[in-house]
């Protein structure tokens, strides 16, 4: 009698739960979200994981989802780690995955491969594999606003245009990673033609806190400019070494991932002066995340800290939800269905099209330089501007620079050519 | 009761020397084979095959190359991931050389150029033992990961700086790449592993395997019975290294599908190390085990409450998921010292007199 009621209890509890996972799948946008809130990286990982779901939950709260269907935005913990940034692709990717957002550039080398065969696209904004971002040879990749190339070729046109970049000495510090080795081949190709000199110095990711020696060598090489590729601990630690080494922080460039204000907070006044690229807007002034607070975060349905709500990460995570958001809008109409699939989410992320006016139709005026994709551009030609910390926040102080296209396009398709040329089976798209 | 020899008579050398001289052990290791090449490839989905039976099975696989090593031969060593790396970074060499060769006799090379690297950073060995040999090991991860980043040529110069796997097929199914179909791969994966672990029982049942036990058990000793330290512990460096290279390729081609060096950092080196010692020193079955323990367990707990229909969030399933692995290894430590492979043993005792308390 015991064992029956055991058995008919254990069956009912199964049909249960497949009941709900079977009922989850219907009408819903499955977002993956491969967050990372443990491991050394976490101080960048939280405000952007944050960011993201808070602003697709607001789209559930305030207009019933995208197109009337809910999305449901699902975290997978990576630790900033390849192997389980693929084990938690793999576990997520059977459940109606739209998009990835890899949020590591080493995560989205091994997802690159994938994409096609899946069919699901990854959207990797603003790190990740440059070359990624030629349509032709890598339909399912995008590196929308703007790729770690075009980048590099803004901050130069910024140091071009204070005080000139010909016959300058840069110094290029940078994570010793997939990361931070990404914009070399660059430098390496525009110093001879732009008539600068560079020198790099990596720091180990085990040296991140450790950069001792690494400055003394910046101090023997007196490079005129400072370029970092840094992320995590690494940030902090190399603006206060240059304070300490008295190098002036207005020629001390960040990229858009050593910017941040869980960079400079810990630094201070110390870092007054500090330079760092960025492409989403700085600060809460805008209509969007005054909803995300109001809506969500002021009705607990977030991790977030309040005081966190336009943090330079939390805003960037939050682009990056309104990326995936239009990319479903376009998505829906131009499939002309509600429930799109990874393909259709592809052809959407395509035809993104965040012009101006469509930004202040979101409530994000100016938060960040139009993008618009095609079927041969996966980065979209978006414009960054050059921020600067004032001790104790983030200040916006140039306009938008956009990249230098003529020159960096053309090595873009070497290099997507270069990654295709030894896999025989690949396939890309013909661009009419 | 269940696990009795009684009756099972041997008439001559061979079957008293068997690998498994008892019919309950032939009958479970048929039905785990059935089970692994049959059940698993058909009833598994993609996640369960791809995140968790091909990684355990490399796993398992490089913990038998630093048993073997550590376990059977007694040296320390921390060096595994970067085995594992020069194992995978010479396959990916191989591939590029030569792209028309059958990928599988890539996959089994590259084990060589992992086993000369292992003897020349065994060489050590023969001067200093225990801990000031995991230091000699440790210096051979250290550079070896140095090589990986600095030497462009490892990775074709690729501006990335990691070795992606081209689709390359074997009698004409694609084997890696993103188009090869997890079940291909696990069986790729199966067969190897299956075959490595076969000669490497075998081995280790006959003279070099019992050489290195002597050199293990007492080093003097063997000498003065004819044993030459040399030829043992660099051949136990060889093996050793042979079989973590070949899970390095293995991982890099079957699984994950590119890598960075930070695949085969100094963790993946700890992370097998526990295997072996939860698994238990110079034992095979313990180094699935102890894969499956440090592997598996932490995915297993970190979608639980899913399962059950809890929301409690990615990063504290992480933390809970830490916790729980970390003092299960205290307690196994605690309650079995010498490994889960010690306890199944003892457990087999259990089974053999059961239901009587003596035999």
């Amino acid at each position: 009698m015991r064992l029956k009621s055991l058995v008919l209890g254990v069956a009912a509890t199964a049909i249960a739960v497949t009941g709900t996972l079977v009922t989850a799948h219907a009408e819903e946008l499955y977002v993956p979200s491969l967050s990372y809130r443990t491991g050394p990286f976490a101080g960048g990982g939280i405000p952007f994981a944050n960011g993201f779901a808070d602003y697709l939950n607001m789209l559930n709260e305030r207009d019933g989802g995208i197109g009337g269907v809910k999305i449901k935005v699902e975290e997978c913990e990576t630790g900033y780690n390849a192997q389980k940034g693929v084990e938690c692709y793999e576990a997520t990717k059977g459940k109606g995955a739209l998009v990835y957002n890899p949020l590591s550039t080493g995560i989205t080398l091994q997802l690159i491969p994938k994409a096609p065969v899946d069919q699901i696209p990854v959207l990797s904004m603003g790190y990740g594999l440059s070359a990624a971002g030629v349509g032709k040879s890598f339909p399912y990749t995008f590196t929308y606003p703007a790729g770690y190339w075009s980048q590099m070729s803004s901050i130069l046109k910024y140091i071009d245009s204070n005080g000139g970049l010909k016959g300058k000495k840069i110094g290029f510090i940078y994570l010793d990673a997939g990361y931070g080795r990404e914009p070399i081949p660059l430098l390496e190709k525009l110093a001879p033609k732009l008539g600068f000199e560079w020198v790099g110095f990596p720091v180990a990711g085990k040296d991140m806190q450790n950069q001792g020696s690494q400055w003394l060598n910046v101090r023997k090489e007196r490079p005129d400019w400072m370029i970092m590729w840094g992320w995590g601990a690494m940030n902090a630690t190399a603006v206060k070494e240059a304070a300490k080494i008295r190098f002036p922080m207005d020629k001390f460039i960040g990229n858009w991932w050593a910017g941040a204000h869980a960079d400079l907070d810990p630094v201070g006044a110390t870092g007054k002066g500090y330079l760092a690229a960025n492409f989403s807007g700085v600060g809460a002034d805008f209509p969007a995340l005054q909803d995300v607070k109001k809506l969500v975060v002021d009705a607990g349905k977030s991790l977030t800290d309040p005081d966190k709500v336009g943090d330079v990460l939390y805003n960037r995570g939050l682009y990056n939800a309104v990326l995936v958001a239009e990319a479903i809008k376009v998505a829906q109409e131009k499939s002309g269905k509600k429930n799109i699939t990874g393909a259709d989410m592809r052809d959407g992320l395509e035809g993104i099209n965040l012009t101006d006016a469509r930004m202040k139709e979101l409530g994000l005026e100016g938060f960040a330089g139009p993008v618009k994709g095609s079927c041969a551009d996966h980065e979209g030609g978006s414009a960054i501007f050059i921020q600067q910390w004032d001790g104790s926040d983030w200040k916006r102080t140039t306009d938008l620079i956009p990249p230098m296209t003529d020159v960096v396009r053309p090595l873009l398709e070497e290099a997507a050519a270069k990654y295709v040329s030894d896999k025989p089976g690949w396939k890309g798209q013909e661009c009419g | 009761m269940f696990y009795r020899e009684a009756g099972q008579f041997k008439t001559n050398y061979k079957a008293d020397q068997a690998i498994f001289p008892i019919l309950q052990d032939k009958i479970g290791l048929g039905v785990i084979l059935v089970i692994a090449a049959v059940i698993i490839p058909f009833f598994g989905n993609d996640f369960f095959i791809n995140s968790i039976m091909i990684p355990f099975l490399i796993f398992s696989l490089a913990a038998i190359g630093l048993n073997i090593l550590t376990g059977y031969c007694g040296q320390l060593s921390l060096g595994t991931g970067a085995f594992m790396g020069v194992g995978a970074y010479s396959c990916y060499k191989l591939v590029t050389i030569f792209p028309d060769v059958n990928i599988l006799i890539h996959v089994l090379l590259s084990g060589f150029f992992a086993a000369i690297v292992g003897c020349v950073f065994g060489l050590p060995s023969l001067r200093i033992k225990g801990l000031y040999l995991a230091i000699t090991t440790l210096a051979a991860q250290f550079f070896l990961e140095w090589a990986f980043i600095r030497v462009a040529w490892l990775y074709n110069y690729n501006d990335s700086g990691a070795i992606e796997v081209p689709t390359k097929t074997a009698f004409g199914i694609a084997v890696t790449g993103a188009s090869a179909t997890p079940m291909t791969r696990y069986f790729v994966v199966l067969g190897i592993v299956v075959a490595l672990t076969w000669v490497a029982s075998n081995v280790i049942r006959g003279r070099i395997g019992r050489s290195w036990m002597m050199i293990r058990d007492m080093d003097i000793a063997a000498e003065l019975m004819g044993i030459k330290p040399l030829n043992a512990k660099l051949s136990a460096f060889a093996m050793s290294s042979y079989y973590c290279g070949v899970a390095g390729a293995l991982m890099v081609f079957m699984w994950l599908g590119a890598a960075e060096v930070e695949s085969f950092n100094i963790n993946v080196s700890f992370q097998v190390l526990f295997m072996v010692i939860i698994g238990g020193m110079g034992s095979l079955i313990g180094c699935f085990m102890g894969a499956a323990l440090i592997f598996i367990l932490p995915i297993v707990i970190r979608s639980a409450p899913e399962i059950v229909g809890l929301n409690i969030g990615a990063a504290t399933a992480e933390h809970i998921t830490q916790l729980i692995i970390g003092s299960l290894i205290i307690l196994f430590l605690i309650v079995e010292p010498h490994g889960l492979a010690r306890m199944w043993q003892i457990g087999k005792e259990k089974l053999r007199n059961w239901p009587f308390p003596y035999g």
